[in-house]
Parts: structure tokens; sequence; C-alpha cells
């Protein structure tokens, strides 16, 4: 299994790069694993992550997109509320990477 | 593991030139965004799989138990025993070569290995050299060659290489099933410990939480309800389905995709809106919430274990019938092997519509029907009020999903629905539908995001036929119903024909269907307007007002 060095630490991820053990999360990492892509963790993205964050401790799972774009749009502005916005926050895909950085399992999507 | 960055033009440059040296003596090349990743121990919870253990596909040595010689040569000769269709099919390949072509894996890849006779000679040199005289007097000279850990690297590589699809038997003169084959290649491998993860996971969620995806009783109600509010924006019309009640008539059972994932909950809120228009007396469940099942990528006891959550759902909450949501293998394994597994369940009627008074006679022994006869039955007989000109923006192509059309000759009823609900439908090429219809190129457990090379390619003749008639007469929506293709289709057409959406046929029905005392819509599902009427087909509207 891969590791990965943080704060002297060695922490575990899987193949894609995704935590192993949700304890392992801090903000501190999530804004590590951001910047790892050159990417900095500024308020809007950080309401994605924490939106993630409160859901999964609620449902065992990530929320679907539809759930994740509405959520936004309350508190964003309904501006905001489409797929579009979340991909210039996650180019990469809202679910796949926020859930990276929020220290969550790689998203199932559909099977 | 890199990111996977080819384009189209790389992946189409394919080589259809054999290797210079004999199969036997040309290595399987095991190269990323082609396999998927191994399972890890802790994601498989409350199932057991042997042996599982940590390894990587891109190593040489894959940490194989140590007497996995004798495990894999006792799984060969117990199935040879359990399975005739195994052992027939290990005997009766005269190599004649008409399927060669006929892979949607071997047509992407251009890999010989690919071919299926080929692909199924990875595993009968095995047989050969240590199940017939022939094989065991004659060696190489007859077709046979000893078990290595290279063949077991190449048995895993290749038979993740084919989706179970059945193609290549349409054409093979003597009805030698692939699909077997390949069943019984991964069950092999398996006992080895070498489980891939985007099956394995799954198959444990299954198990553990009713469902693929591993959604909770309360995250199925709370996803469930999350659609019924966007109903009642597009429709002004508030469902209440029921949950788990006991004394429905009929229990309805879809893929948990349909409850997660892009498209299939616009597929789901066609669901949930028919049956409130037609006042059906059914109920989901939260604890058999999976139509799919993984544990057929496995092995069959997986298979049979996961399923076994149905019919025991079913007697409990004392249904008469099942009801089948838009799942692809599904179908297959519920008129095709549950029989065998378990016998016709005794608890339960054979299916008669309480709309139609239809009795669908061929679901008499399993006690399920697919969702597109019972759709199509309405139609047939009336008993739905349609307006195909809310499809009007969309130019609609089918897709034949491998299991329910190949698999269970389930052609008509799809089309005939689409028909009524849509106003401009296209058929794709004669050989790439009905029993001949090809693959996503991700079904069978292979539908992951590591391994999407393999995926894209093996995708192209679908594809290719989709493009043909998104030029020809401008295709933009590819309908089917199954939730591996819903999820996997889309990811596919971005990739080789930018500019199709992908459907299930209930989102279709559903935006044309007229609900009484429903409101003028004037989206569609998925929030998009609806087009400009004209005068003439304003008649659904005006009807719809009146009730």
């Amino acid at each position: 299994m891969p590791h990965i060095e943080f704060q002297g630490k060695q922490i575990e991820i899987d193949e894609d790069g995704y935590l192993v053990n949700l304890d392992d999360w801090t903000k501190e990492f999530g804004e590590f694993m951001a910047s790892k892509d050159g990417l900095a963790l500024d308020n809007a993205r950080w309401e994605v992550i924490n939106f993630l964050r409160d859901y999964y401790a609620k449902y065992q799972i990530a929320p679907m997109i539809k759930i994740l774009v509405k959520e936004i749009a309350k508190v964003m502005g309904p501006e905001k509320g489409n797929t579009k916005y979340l991909y210039e926050l996650f180019p990469d895909g809202p679910a796949k990477q926020a859930c990276r950085y929020a220290g969550l399992p790689k998203p199932t999507g559909c099977v | 593991m890199g990111k996977f960055i080819k384009k189209p033009n790389d992946l189409m440059q394919i080589d259809y030139k054999s290797p210079q040296t004999d199969w036997m003596d040309t290595p399987a090349d095991i190269r990323e965004h082609m396999y998927l990743h191994p399972t890890k121990a802790k994601e498989l919870g409350a199932v057991d799989f042997p042996n599982i253990h940590e390894w990587k596909p891109a190593d040489k040595n894959w940490n194989l138990p140590e007497n996995w010689k004798e495990i894999v040569l006792n799984g060969i000769k117990e199935r040879l025993q359990k399975y005739r269709s195994f052992h027939v099919f290990m005997d009766i390949c005269v190599r004649c070569g008409a399927c060669a072509d006929k892979c949607h894996f071997y047509l992407g890849t251009g890999d010989p290995k690919n071919m299926p006779v080929l692909r199924a000679e990875l595993l009968r040199s095995v047989y050969r050299k240590y199940f017939t005289t022939g094989g065991k007097i004659f060696g190489k000279a007859a077709g046979a060659r000893e078990l290595t850990d290279d063949v077991i690297r190449e048995l895993w590589f290749y038979y993740y290489q084919c989706t179970e699809c059945r193609r290549c038997s349409v054409f093979c003169p003597y009805g030698i099933d692939q699909a077997e084959i390949t069943i019984i290649g991964r069950e092999l491998t398996n006992l080895l410990g070498l489980q891939p993860g985007w099956i394995g996971g799954p198959v444990a969620n299954c198990f553990m939480k009713g469902n693929h995806l591993g959604l909770e009783p309360h995250t199925i109600k709370s996803n469930i309800e999350f659609m019924l509010d966007d109903i009642e924006t597009i429709t002004g019309i508030k469902i209440e389905p029921t949950f788990n009640r006991k004394g429905a008539e009929i229990l309805f059972i879809t893929p948990s995709g349909d409850l997660f994932g892009m498209p299939g909950v616009y597929t789901a809120m066609g669901y949930l809106m028919l049956f409130h228009e037609l006042g059906l007396d059914y109920t989901w469940s939260t604890y058999a919430s999976e139509g799919g099942n993984f544990g057929f990528f496995t092995s069959n006891e997986m298979a049979k274990r996961l399923y076994s959550k149905i019919y025991s759902e079913a007697k409990r909450l004392g249904v008469k019938w099942i009801l089948g949501g838009e799942c692809g293998h599904m179908w297959r394994l519920w008129h095709q092997y549950q029989n065998t597994w378990w016998g016709p369940p005794d608890f339960m009627e054979a299916p008669v519509s309480p709309i139609t008074g239809t009795r669908f006679e061929h679901a008499s022994s399993a006690k399920v029907v697919h969702i597109a006869e019972f759709t199509a039955d309405l139609i047939k007989h009336g008993r739905l009020k349609l307006d195909p000109s809310r499809n009007d923006h969309l130019k609609v192509t089918w897709h034949d999903s491998c299991n329910t059309s190949r698999g269970m000759g389930i052609f008509e009823e799809p089309r005939y629905a689409l028909k009524n609900v849509c106003n401009h439908f296209y058929e794709m090429p004669e050989n790439t539908i009905r029993e001949k219809t090809f693959c996503c190129g991700s079904g069978s457990g292979i539908n992951a995001s590591e391994n999407m090379e393999l995926r894209m390619r093996g995708g192209l003749p679908r594809a290719n036929a989709v493009k043909h008639v998104h030029d020809i007469h401008g295709v933009n929506t590819l309908a089917n119903m199954c939730a591996i293709d819903r999820a996997s289709l889309q990811p596919l057409v971005d990739y080789w024909v930018p500019g199709v959406q992908v459907a299930g046929l209930h989102e279709l029905v559903a935006n044309a269907l007229v609900m009484k005392g429903e409101k003028e819509r004037t989206t569609d599902l998925r929030g998009e307007p609806l087009p400009q009427k004209s005068a003439q087909k304003s008649g659904g509207k005006e009807d719809a007002k009146d009730v």
C-alpha cells in the first residue's frame, strides 16, 4: 500500500491517492493534498469539503451530485448551484477531487 | 498510477498484425489503464474471499499462496465435475475462427488474445495438459502447456478483458458460450486471492448493506425524497411512495445506481412518476435494495449468496410478485440462474398486471417482470396518456444491453415504448443491435476508472455505431435499460462521440407521461426547457388541465 509523508508521519493512501484511514485526516492534510495539485483551498472549496464531510458522517457515503449542487446553491447563491461551478472549483470532478481532499474514500459512482 | 491522457486519435491506431512469436511464447503485456486494482482486505468486511493478500498487477511477483498450483488444478477439476457446460466447452472448439473478429475487445485492441477462441485457449491449454490423455502425452504439439505463474497472470489479465457479453457465441457454430469460460476463469484466479477491488468492494457492500453502493436505509429514503422534491417542482405533484411495506402487491427492485448516480436518478424519477400515475400497490425495500449482482462477476456461489435476500424479502413482505427496474445482468440471473439455485418460489403468484390484467406467462416460474415489458403492455392497452412532443428536443437511438437482448430476447418491448414516447427514433446499423448488439465495453464489473483505456477500447465498436447515427440523423440521445450502461456509456460517448447524452427508458417515458392534475410542464426531468410546442400538439397539455 502506498504512503505519503506529511508532518513527519507516514500516512497510508490507496492507489488513487485517497486516505485509507479516515481518522488520519486533518484540515492541514486536506490543504497539503490540494497544494500538491497546485490548488489553494479557499472558502468556496472549504464549503464543499465541509459539506461532504458532514454528509458522510450522517450517511456513510458521499452525496449524489444533485444533492451537492442544491446545497451549494443554498449556501453560495442560486447562480452557483450548477455542476459547471463545481467543476471550476474542482477541475478533476467535484466528487472525485473534493472527496480526496476531504479524506473520504474514492466515490464509487455507479455499479 | 498516472492519469489516462491518450486521445481518441491515439487509440484509433490499432495494430491488427499478429506478433512474430507463437502465442504461448508471447507474454502478456500487463500495463496501466488496462486492468483493475486489486481488492484491499479492509474493503471486504462481511464477506470472505480466499487468500486475499497484497499484490500489484504490474509486479512480476504476485505473492501467490505457496500451494497455488494445487489450488488451481483442484479448482478446475471440481468445476469440470460440477458444470457440464464448462467441460463441453473445454473440449469441443474446432478453432474455426468465426468468433475471432466479433469481440469488441479484439476490435478495440487488436490483441489476438482477445479473440474469443484464443482467450478460451488460454485456459483450454491448461485443461489439456492436466486433464486429457493427448495433452499429457504430446504436450505443446497437442495444444497443451504447463501451468506457470505467467499463465495465471495472463488468465487474470485477459479474463477481465471479457465482459461476458456473449456476442461471440451468436456466431459460434457450436454455440460455445465464452461467458461461461470467463466466469470459471475468474473463479479460478479468485481462489488465489486475485479479486479486483471494483468487484469485491460492491460485493461486500451488497452483502452487508443490501446494495453495491453501500446505501443505508436512511440514505435510500433520503435520496428518493430528494427526487420527489424535484418531481414536485417539475409537475406540481406530490408523491409518497412506501418502503418495506408488508402486504403490498408488488415488490419493486432496481439497481442501486438508479438511486445515486447520474443519469440513473432520472430513470428512478421516471419509475416513481409512472407508479404514482397508475396508483400501483407496490413497495420499495431498503433491505433487498439491489437489482444488480456483482457476485456474478466473482463466482456462482457469491451470486447465489447475494440474491438470496430478494426472495426472502418478497416472502417477508408477502408480495404477489416482483417488478424489476432497468437492469441488464439482473435479468439473465433471475431467469436463467435463480431456478437452478433454488427452484421456483412457491410463495408468490404468476405475475399479472393489475392495470391491464395481462398475465406474464413467461415469468410464471421466476415471478419477476422487467419494467420494459410492464410499460410496453400498459401502452399497448392504451392505459397511459402520452405526449411524445415533450421529447422533441431528443433524437434517440436504442442500445440493446447484452443481457436483456442477447441473453433474454427483450428486443421489441423497449422499442415499442420508445416509439410511443419519442417522435424521433433512429436505429443503429443492423449488425450492432438486437442479438448482435455491441457491448458498452464496461459490463461484468469492469466499469472502474483506473482501466479507462480498456473501457474506451472495448466500447469503440458501440461508440462507432452511435457516431454513425449521430452523423447521419443528428442523434443526441443514447437510450438503454441497464444501470451499468447508464453509468459507463456517458464517458464512452463523451470520449468518442461528444454531444450525445445517455438516458434510461423510463426517463423518456416520464417526460412524455401526462399525469392527472399536473401543472403545465416547462422542463424535462433534467430541468432542461421543453421544446416549443406547435398548436396542434397542445392537446395533451389542455387535457391535463381538465383533470
